[in-house]
């Protein structure tokens, strides 16, 4: 197979960045379309022009690191999969395919398609955790949790934080990644001492990295390579207007007391 | 000269691990907050190792190479997690656990680790169910358990298909509030490329910024080092692609020892190469092999199509060799036995590299729907990756490096033959003897980074006085020195030829001399033809741009270039294991049946070997003594 290809290179940040179109000859089909760009970075390599920066790790759709808007989808034109579990035999011989990076104003391009994606942990920094320390913890099943709450806890946490909902989302809103973490902490029991407080701090996250907000247009699911669920963004709004309506007290009203930490 | 000392408690198995910390010394809180601690990696002994010290109060430096610590490839341990918590009731236990894990590794690890292993594994359970890590749960709300990998009881938690995933994002999550207590300080994008000894003390470590490519060097009371195997040494394998070999190569080069590292596993069922530009293999659920036979045609290079084969013409080879456990035999038997069909020319699919898994017995006896129900998920990936429809035709596997028990030797405080240079997971070489088990190494990287280093590292740090250092202290500039060096030499070849093409030379060299089976004149040829490919990578290797930008093939070759040194070390090790155990076999050392002999009279010892400037590396024995297990010969027949 054979294909045109033009890809999004830009040197650093401060670049202006352009499409380049590229040839990409003898194809097979049963290559992913990572070992496709692979073959296309050889042979540029050799004829002395800089290869094409593009993120990738375990090439079996768990890592989250592969970030490739293509012909305008992120991870391509199949669902529920990430590109790295994309193969050529979808593409018909002689196609013209478009490549971009991932793009939102809070994920800056560091080079061609690799973005800067630190604003999700950022946002995991705020209150994406449960804070128990190591050790003491009691026995796992103490705590009883129904199989079906398990499994509600497992698809919203089965997210790899590759950031495609936000590539996908005209607002660059990053709605389902924090919507698939608080759904599920909140999911769980452990979850639930700093349910209010995950909420809240994780959405103000959010705004203050530059991610938009939701447009209810549900992109985001449509491209999730994981399919995880719009519903959740229902349920962090629940989560998030229970927080701000149900805080018991401002923090700035409490008086400190022998016992306040402070860090 | 290095002194392998393993610091085994004395007296009962039992309480070794108990009176063991009580003797450890403790840094007191307030001195904690002045001790600073480097953790390299972020899987799952690095995460959890770097959340929990910083819990304690250390002040924690945590380097990856990926953008996020939570793409460190611990994501994608797909089975699940061992844990003798004997909540099934099927007589599980600690000591059975310990027992298994002892056998596993073909009595080739130290009785006291496995141990303490076994102990701590129920306590790792708990800990991730705290931190919200979503395990299968039964009806009635109770963790749920499956069995894995030939044990005969069910002692397996897992999250779907996806138990690595869920653990390490739980250590991440851990790691995340220590990062936001400012207890942890993340350097995502930053690769180790030395370490940094000063007064035979592990003190810091030299990286460089992937981003902007400055060299730096940071400075610290103690290095641990959570870096994960280097299966990638064979170019294929189930691993990621950035997984390499370059910080316990490095270390080792600064006086770590490295112990066995040929003890390499081979999984048995991937999905077979098929193509030169492949970039990786897929592993496929080892549960497959419950439901599904494993053959191919009697007839060596018979090109028919599976179904026009009639079951007479077809040869169900691990029923006929071990009729006892089938095609249930443990990773290493069945690898073996699949590599050796092949080679007589048997094999099926791209190059004779694949057997057949046969699924269709079961389809016919249990139905469609409960074998689509069963491994839908796998089948799905199946056919996405080869085009294939596997319930129509059957499969085809091959096996591939997977996992490796060897790394740096460390003593049962987990520290290397550098004072103060820690090694944790996949990265050491502990726990697992000459073969792993199926669901252990999540548990050994769990134990290691939540429970067992934190406490150790303390007794070093309390008896340990560590002077101030300057950046500008001559062996400090010195490492950055040949750092900066190494990355303009990587940048001046004659750009003939790529990195990759250098890697796929190598692991051709590797999987032919020391994959599955290993024979002398095969090592020794190895052993010649690995330094003219090495003096070539580094006259023609192709690295475009510049050292001062993000530039991806300037890593990959400096991975490339280590794996090309570390692969002499590999096979001096296998060849001078004469002897069949675990995932070594070699071919000199067999059954008349083609079965393993193992040689404990010789070879009860760890493997650890010292590095020496323009030399041979040397050997040192760690005499392996069983007090309180017997080995005992592996059979499946």
């Amino acid at each position: 197979m054979k294909f045109t290809l033009k890809i999004w290179r830009q040197k650093g940040p401060a670049d202006n960045g352009r499409f380049v179109t590229y040839q990409a000859q003898d194809i097979s089909p049963n290559m992913s379309f990572l070992e496709m760009l692979d073959v296309v970075n050889q042979q540029l390599t050799l004829k002395g022009e800089e290869p094409v920066a593009f993120e990738y790790d375990c090439r079996e759709g768990i890592c989250g690191s592969c970030s490739l808007v293509i012909d305008g989808i992120p991870h391509g034109p199949d669902r529920g999969i990430t590109v790295c579990q994309l193969y050529m035999r979808r593409f018909t011989d002689g196609a013209t395919i478009t490549i971009e990076p991932w793009r939102a104003k809070a994920f800056p391009i560091i080079k061609d398609l690799v973005v800067d994606r630190r604003a999700l942990d950022r946002i995991m920094q705020a209150g994406g955790y449960i804070s128990v320390n190591t050790g003491g913890a009691v026995d796992g099943n103490v705590l009883l949790i129904g199989k079906d709450q398990a499994e509600t806890a497992m698809d919203a946490a089965s997210c790899i934080g590759c950031g495609a909902c936000v590539a996908a989302c005209k607002n660059a809103s990053a709605m389902l990644f924090v919507a698939a973490k608080v759904s599920h902490l909140a999911s769980l029991p452990q979850g639930e001492p700093e349910r209010t407080k995950r909420a809240k701090a994780m959405v103000a996250a959010m705004d203050r990295e530059g991610f938009g907000s939701c447009g209810n247009q549900y992109e985001c699911e449509a491209v999730c390579p994981k399919s995880v669920s719009v519903r959740f963004i229902a349920m962090l709004n629940r989560e998030f207007l229970k927080a701000t309506i149900a805080e018991p007290m401002p923090q700035a009203e409490r008086q400190p007391g022998p016992d306040t930490e402070s860090h | 000269m290095i002194q392998l000392n393993s610091r085994v408690p004395a007296g009962p198995l039992e309480t070794k691990w108990d009176r063991h910390r009580f003797s450890e010394k403790l840094v007191s809180p307030t001195n904690k907050r002045s001790v600073s601690i480097i953790v390299v990696g972020s899987g799952l002994a690095g995460a959890s190792a770097a959340s929990t010290l910083g819990q304690l109060g250390y002040q924690v430096e945590c380097f990856c190479f990926h953008d996020s610590p939570r793409r460190a490839h611990s994501i994608a341990a797909q089975g699940g997690i061992n844990a003798a918590k004997n909540y099934q009731d099927d007589g599980d236990s600690i000591e059975r656990l310990f027992y298994d894990t002892i056998k596993g590794g073909d009595f080739r690890s130290r009785e006291a680790n496995v141990y303490r292993l076994a102990q701590v594994s129920t306590q790792i359970i708990d800990q991730c169910v705290a931190l919200g890590v979503p395990f299968a749960r039964e009806y009635g709300g109770q963790l749920a358990n499956r069995s894995f990998g030939g044990v005969q009881v069910s002692r397996t938690f897992y999250s779907r298909g996806q138990t690595g995933q869920q653990l390490l994002l739980g250590a991440y999550s851990a790691l995340s509030w220590q990062i936001e207590r400012g207890q942890v300080m993340m350097h995502p994008r930053t690769e180790m490329l030395d370490l940094i000894v000063i007064d035979g003390h592990a003190r810091g470590i030299v990286v460089r910024d992937l981003v902007t490519g400055e060299v730096r060097s940071h400075i610290a009371e103690a290095v641990v080092l959570a870096t994960g195997g280097y299966s990638n040494i064979y170019f294929l394998s189930t691993n990621a692609s950035g997984s390499n070999v370059t910080a316990t190569y490095r270390a080792w080069k600064q006086g770590a020892a490295f112990a066995n590292p040929c003890f390499t596993q081979i999984h048995p069922t991937a999905i077979p190469p098929s193509e030169d530009y492949q970039a990786k293999l897929t592993l496929m659920s080892e549960s497959l092999r419950n439901d599904g036979r494993l053959w191919v045609p009697k007839q060596p290079g018979d090109t028919r199509s599976p179904e026009q084969i009639p079951a007479t013409e077809r040869d169900y080879f691990l029923e006929r060799r071990y009729p006892r456990f089938g095609n249930l035999a443990p990773r290493d038997v069945a690898s073996r036995a699949v590599k050796h069909i092949c080679d007589e020319g048997c094999g099926v699919g791209f190059g004779g590299h694949g057997v057949y898994l046969d699924l269709s017995d079961a389809i016919e006896e249990q139905g469609l729907e409960v074998i689509r129900e069963r491994y839908g998920n796998v089948f799905d990936m199946y056919q996405r990756i080869t085009g294939e429809d596997a319930y129509k035709a059957p499969m085809r596997i091959y096996p591939a490096p997977h996992y490796t028990m060897g790394g740096l030797w460390v003593d049962y405080n987990l520290m290397s033959t550098v004072p103060g240079l820690f090694v944790i997971g996949e990265a050491n070489f502990a726990d697992h003897g000459a073969n792993r088990l199926g669901a252990s190494s999540l548990m050994q990287g769990l134990a290691d980074g939540y429970f067992i280093l934190p406490y150790t590292i303390g007794h070093y740090l309390a008896t340990t006085k560590s002077l101030p250092i300057s950046r500008d202290h001559p062996d400090v500039r010195a490492a950055m020195e040949q750092v900066t060096m190494r990355t303009s030499r990587l940048l001046g070849g004659t750009r003939k030829r790529t990195a990759a093409s250098f890697h796929r030379a190598l692991g051709r060299i590797m999987w032919n001399a020391c994959g599955m089976t290993r024979h002398r004149a095969g090592l020794k040829h190895a052993l010649q033809t690995i330094p003219p490919l090495r003096h070539e990578f580094w006259r023609d290797v192709a690295v475009l741009g510049s050292g001062d930008t993000f530039n991806q093939e300037l890593e990959y070759a400096g991975r490339v270039a280590d794996f090309l040194e570390f692969a002499e070390l590999l096979c001096y090790d296998a060849l001078h294991r004469e002897e069949s155990c675990g995932a070594h076999f070699r071919e000199e050392h067999q059954t008349p049946d083609g079965e393993p002999l193992r040689d404990d009279a010789q070879f009860a010892h760890v493997a650890a070997w010292e590095y020496v400037p323009n030399g041979l590396p040397v050997l040192h024995k760690e005499p392996l003594v069983f007090e309180f297990v017997k080995p005992a010969m592996r059979s499946y027949q």
